[in-house]
């Protein structure tokens, strides 16, 4: 059976999706990711965090909206490994 | 006319605090605004009245132009004081400001709107006789006129964009093949970025000195200096030390730059105050770089060699009272210097978001302009910056001296701060000697981290 993992933020902040307001989202739901990866951005203090996948396989779900704001550790997604 | 009975405040944290002091000394009332992150926050309870502007995020509370204008309604606010950052040098916001009767404490919308484009406030300070960075005074429009003008200028070359700031909307090039690699998608993100996708090139100055003027002028044509503050300690293009006088300048050098500025601002009619900005290049030419039209994070240590308080000028002009001082009565006595704390990794220099678990100052011959108290909450949501330390020496080497032992005698705890950075800076030999550029830190880096 496949294994899941969740993906977690490492900072608080506020979440996005997309690189840029303009621009498509870095990873849709039931897309396959690849290690190193990045799924999402967190802006924190005027800095941005990229989060990326630290492990190869499908990003069944996100957990969290476009702009929602984010405790350090929070739970943001899951991927199915592969 | 008249002094403001109540200020609006659309800002937050150290600056907030700072702009209620000075209200309270002259008995103007205060309103606070605050997002839900910031509820806790020193500044809201020392305000006379403080009102919830929104969310956590910046562009849903502070950047909110409408919400603060409504505030300021529902307060009856006579004026608003917008701090740095955030609304401060908002053309959009200073019309609607004026639309509604409210005193907009800084210069007018069309100033701001001048001095916002780079393109625009090069041309003006030509006008007044003020050195510009080589460079082209219109928009370049297309790959081929931009290669035309770069073997004219000569390389390395800084490709900006007109409304860019901050170090966004900038990219150094040495050659052809990196301007061809870079223009399209220069133009696009200022387009994006800044909705003006103008962009210009200017000859790029290696190991320069970032120094600038901090001027004073009313509704009345009187424009005085305030001498000038040396900002070359930055990392990424954000100051970390400010001194003034800057111990670069010689009697000769300070009066060409001082008159230099008054030029400039009298070029643009310029009221309430402001910051002119130059960079020295290695053979003690300098060049007009941009004009900050608002308070600076940096104007403590002005008030420490002049005895002013700009704060309380800056309310004065506003409310059309003339300047009563004059250049010949303001003096500078003594060295002042800046520290400014951030709350973030000394190494990396990445924010550091916390509670502060402990916070323990000295109280004795030392200024701290801070934003946070010992149980305050560094939320993620805003800059870094948590406090500014500030010393007045008799000399600069006296003013070093109070810096190291009040540095040593702060401690801090909770999150991740630049302390160790700063007491390492005031021990650094070079720096000490007083000769720096902005690129100390960065060359500067294994010495100062080992120490």
């Amino acid at each position: 059976m496949a294994e899941q993992k969740t993906v977690l933020s490492p900072i608080p902040g506020v979440f996005y999706r997309k690189p840029a307001p303009d621009k498509d989202v870095y990873v849709k739901e039931g897309n396959t990711v690849k290690t190193g990866d990045v799924l999402a951005m967190v802006e924190v203090m005027k800095n941005f965090y990229e989060i990326k996948a630290e492990t190869d396989g499908v990003l069944a779900q996100f957990f969290v909206e476009d702009e929602d704001l984010l405790d350090a550790g929070q739970e943001i997604a899951v991927i199915i490994e592969q | 006319m008249g002094y403001f009975k109540k200020v609006l405040i659309a800002n937050r944290g150290e600056i907030a605090r700072r702009i209620i002091r000075t209200c309270n000394k002259e008995g103007i009332r205060t309103v606070a605004v605050y997002s839900e992150a910031d509820a806790e926050a020193p500044y809201v309870s020392e305000a006379t009245e403080a009102v919830c502007i929104g969310p956590a995020q910046a562009k849903k509370s502070y950047l909110d132009i409408e919400k603060v204008i409504q505030i300021a309604k529902e307060t009856h606010a006579d004026a608003i004081h917008p701090g740095y950052g955030f609304l401060s040098e908002n053309p959009e916001f200073v019309r609607r400001c004026e639309e509604e009767n409210i005193v907009f404490i800084g210069p007018s919308a069309e100033t701001i709107h001048i001095m916002g484009s780079k393109l625009e406030a090069r041309t003006q300070m030509q006008k007044a006789g003020v050195r510009v960075v080589p460079g082209t005074d219109k928009s370049i429009e297309s790959v081929d006129e931009a290669l035309l003008i770069a073997n004219d200028l000569g390389y390395p070359l800084m490709l900006k964009a007109s409304a860019g700031g901050g170090g966004i909307g900038m990219q150094l090039v040495q050659n052809d093949a990196e301007l061809i690699k870079v223009f399209d998608a220069t133009k696009q993100q200022a387009t994006s970025f800044f909705k003006d996708g103008t962009v210009f090139l200017e000859k790029w100055i290696s190991n320069p000195r970032h120094i600038e003027v901090q001027i004073v002028a009313d509704t009345y044509g009187n424009v005085l200096h305030l001498f000038e503050r040396e900002c070359s300690v930055q990392r990424r293009n954000q100051k970390v030390i400010e001194e003034s006088p800057s111990p670069f300048l010689n009697d000769t050098l300070r009066k060409e730059l001082l008159d230099a500025a008054i030029r400039g601002v009298k070029q643009i009619d310029y009221t309430n105050v402001g910051t002119m900005e130059f960079i020295f290049d290695e053979n003690q030419n300098f060049y007009f770089l941009e004009m900050n039209t608002r308070l600076q994070v940096e104007h403590p240590v002005t008030e420490e060699i002049t005895g002013l308080d700009l704060v309380e000028l800056q309310l004065k002009i506003a409310a059309k009272e003339k300047l009563t001082i004059t250049q010949e009565e303001i003096n500078k006595t003594g060295h002042a210097i800046e520290c400014r704390l951030y709350a973030e990794d000394p190494n990396t220099f990445f924010p550091s978001p916390g509670v502060i678990s402990r916070l323990k100052l000295p109280e004795n011959d030392v200024r701290f302009d801070f934003g946070i108290i010992e149980g305050s909450a560094v939320t993620p949501f805003y800059d870094p910056m948590i406090g500014k330390i500030i010393v007045h020496g008799i000399t600069r080497d006296q003013a070093i001296e109070k810096m190291q032992r009040v540095l040593d005698e702060i401690d801090v705890q909770g999150v991740k701060t630049n302390l160790m950075l700063l007491k390492q800076i005031m021990k650094n030999n070079q720096f000490i000697r007083g000769n720096y550029t902005t690129q100390f830190l960065a060359e500067n880096k294994i010495q100062v981290l080992e120490g």
